[in-house]
């Protein structure tokens, strides 16, 4: 993984100190709050219901077992200890106190780590699909050119208060793990029919209170340009998306506005005045970049594990675990394993110091040393030998973590809802946790299958509802906290907003709901047919009947 | 208002004067874009000192073959918050060519000019009572300081770390 240089160091430690300087201007009363502001934003630092929460980020979503220590060491020395992974690969702390902010951030820049840009209306934390470097299928790692774009972007004088906030995806392989069609920018890396690498650009799509799938305005981006078009792109958007109102000021509102083929127009005016210049990376600086990411040393194994399939074979809950978490690996003799943090009535993306201590031992003994975290809330270890994959299986049943349930109905990803934030209108957490007691059962929701259930407090949709197979929107009516349902979103390479199948559902009912949409695909299902398949061909009429043929 | 002007804190000589007043006796006025683009040979006619203040929604190629005209141009904004007149200040520099003072009015503050330096900015009128005042010129050196090598090419001279690791490497090359 990317090591940083003199250069990047440098930029941290004195990022920490010139917040310093900000957070002791605040505290002294030099800065009011208006102003003190968006600079603690462009250092992950917000104000939440309760008290301030600091955002930490996860470039690309990859981490060391050195800096998950650290992440576990500042949630028992600073917070109350357990942390709160994201579903843009961040990690949260919710009770820190301002003044000692600055200190977690000098703990984060030992271990080559920062908050820089986890928020504000500036470029937001790149991400990438989570299986990077270790998946069958990509063209390359993504990781390369996300940190790429991580650099450029960082303290961006150009960039730093645009209309809104600004989020990048990359994806490496045709199968779109990163959620490129809902970013502001998503970048899908491709083959043209020279055999080239290159990047196909997604702009203006998003989730919030204006749900869109971005168009493609561009279909072939040579890798070498890549920087000179982003600037292009932001150029564009940082004169013209609107100021006037915070609702209508993202990319995808001005995108929308023009079309898409006017605004890839646009940019492109603006990038062949731009390209050819001093953001094209000299080779040199790519390949250094690059060999970071290079392949870690595998083993050279046979493809079948004798003792791992004994221990599947012998071992049922081992076997029925394999069957979710277990994912294929590019090399032969290794898997990806994908950690839950999603245990019955827990809260999604929650672990504890412990927990995180727990991981970042088994990725040293087991894992090349290296973790990821999923913009799904769960964590992964990409790199495990087959005939390791039991002893850490009972590392992290060991640890609470062996949540037999990736990509089924308990994988839920939820906001942080009304019991945190306030933007919220209803609880997002309990209604999760309610979902997932009354599938408890791990044979029933094996016998469901892959089904994505997401949930937003609020119509900013922090719980991506509108990309889940099941999305749920709490919304308030007068007073009480309702529940909107909405059926065949995904956030794949198959991208889709879902629909409203009808009323609102109270806090009280809102499971049971999920339940007969669940009951009702059971039935009608064909052999392997998943949740989101049998909605689209069905349609949507047979969940309605079944919802509200009683009233 | 002074303003921070390379890096010392000085008296503004530029006035600016409303469309509707006439410019007579005012030795270095600036004017709106609207007045320029409808009095532009008059402007001219005086021989004197001229100023321009372009709105930051304005696309500086309006005025890109006449930027000799102007000893300054000054961009706003509304409030920091507004981002709009960076992209401008690096439009002007870096493609129309423009070399005389770009200046920043509104409301910006410390923690912007950092920003306003790397985009090309070489004056900044200090805002606010005379407490701020007195510590301007301090935060203007601190902010400057603050970070000693950027992520990315601007309009400014600081060499981007990349530029930074490519000598490293031809340095290494060559020895």
């Amino acid at each position: 993984m990317y090591r940083y240089d003199e250069f990047d160091s440098a930029l941290v430690n004195e990022r920490v100190a010139q917040f310093r300087g900000q957070v002791a201007r605040r505290l002294s009363g030099y800065l009011d709050e208006d102003r003190f502001k968006p600079l603690r934003l462009m250092n992950g630092v917000y104000l939440q219901l309760h008290a301030y929460m600091l955002r930490v980020a996860i470039p690309y979503g990859t981490l060391d077992s050195r800096q998950m220590r650290r992440l576990a060491r500042i949630a028992r020395v600073y917070d109350r200890g357990y942390g709160h992974f994201t579903t843009r690969q961040n990690v949260q702390y919710n009770w820190p106190k301002l003044a000692e902010v600055p200190d977690i951030l000098a703990e984060l820049a030992e271990v080559e780590m920062h908050a820089i840009q986890t928020s504000g209306n500036c470029i937001r934390n790149v991400t990438a699909d989570h299986f990077a470097g270790a998946a069958a299928d990509e063209v390359e790692d993504p990781r390369i050119h996300a940190e790429v774009i991580r650099q450029w972007s960082t303290l961006h004088p150009e960039f730093s208060f645009l209309p809104r906030k600004f989020k990048i995806a990359v994806t490496g392989a045709a199968r779109d793990r990163a959620a490129i069609n809902v970013h502001d920018i998503g970048l899908q890396m491709l083959r043209n029919e020279a055999g080239e690498p290159g990047f196909r650009v997604v702009v203006g799509g998003g989730l919030g209170r204006t749900p869109i799938v971005g168009p493609t305005i561009r279909e072939f981006l040579p890798k070498a340009e890549l920087l000179s078009y982003l600037e292009a792109v932001l150029r564009v958007y940082n004169r013209l998306g609107r100021r006037d109102n915070p609702f209508k000021a993202r990319i995808k509102i001005l995108v929308a506005s023009v079309g898409g083929d006017a605004f890839a127009a646009m940019v492109e005016e603006e990038w062949q005045a731009l390209r050819g210049g001093s953001l094209d990376l000299p080779e040199e600086e790519v390949a250094r970049i690059a060999a970071y990411f290079a392949p870690p040393p595998f083993g050279a194994l046979p493809a079948q594990d004798t003792e791992f399939e004994a221990m599947r074979f012998e071992d049922r809950d081992f076997a029925r675990w394999c069957r979710t978490n277990l994912h294929p690996h590019k090399q032969q003799g290794y898997a990806i394993l994908s950690i839950s943090l999603k245990p019955v009535g827990g809260v999604p993306g929650d672990a504890t110091a412990e927990q995180m201590e727990a991981v970042a031992d088994l990725a040293e003994r087991y894992g090349l040393d290296e973790i990821r975290v999923s913009h799904e809330q769960n964590l992964v270890l990409p790199h495990i030998r087959l005939r390791d994959v039991h002893a850490v299986w009972q590392g992290l049943v060991a640890a609470g973590l062996g949540a037999a349930n990736i990509g089924l109905v308990s994988d839920i990803i939820s906001c942080p809802g009304l019991d945190y934030c306030n933007l919220a209108n209803a609880r997002s957490i309990p209604v999760a946790q309610r979902i997932a007691t009354r599938f408890a059962d791990l044979d029933r929701q094996h016998d469901i299958g892959e089904l994505k259930l997401k949930i937003s407090g609020c119509i900013n949709a922090c719980g991506y509802h509108h990309v889940g197979h099941i999305g749920i929107l709490g919304v308030d009516k007068k007073g009480s906290e309702f529940y909107q349902i909405t059926l065949g979103g995904s956030a794949g390479e198959d991208a889709s907003l879902g629909e409203i199948v009808g009323p609102a559902f109270s806090y009280d009912d809102v499971v049971d709901a999920v339940e007969t949409l669940v009951e009702t695909y059971v039935g009608l299902r064909e052999t392997g047919e998943r949740f989101l398949d049998a909605y689209r061909r069905l349609g949507s009429a047979p969940f309605k009947e079944a919802l509200y043929a009683g009233h | 208002m002074p303003v921070i002007k390379d890096g010392q804190l000085v008296e503004n000589d530029w006035t600016f004067i409303p469309d509707s007043v006439p410019l007579d006796g005012v030795s270095r006025p600036v004017v709106s874009l609207a007045r320029w683009q409808g009095e532009s040979r008059a402007l001219l006619g005086r021989n004197r000192w001229l100023g321009l203040r372009l709105p930051n929604i304005a696309d500086p190629a309006v005025i890109g073959a006449e930027l000799h005209c102007f000893a300054l141009i000054e961009l706003e904004f509304p409030t920091f918050r507004d981002g709009r007149a960076y992209s401008q200040a690096r439009l002007l520099r870096e493609r129309h060519g423009y070399l005389g003072e770009l200046r920043a009015v509104g409301g910006i503050g410390r923690d912007q000019y950092f920003f306003l330096d790397r985009c090309g900015f070489d004056s900044v009128r200090v805002a606010g009572d005379e407490a701020e005042l007195a510590c301007a010129l301090e935060g203007w050196y601190e902010a400057m300081a603050e970070i000693s090598v950027p992520m990315q090419p601007a309009s400014d001279r600081r060499p981007p770390a990349s530029s930074l690791r490519e000598r490293r490497r031809a340095a290494a090359g060559a020895s």
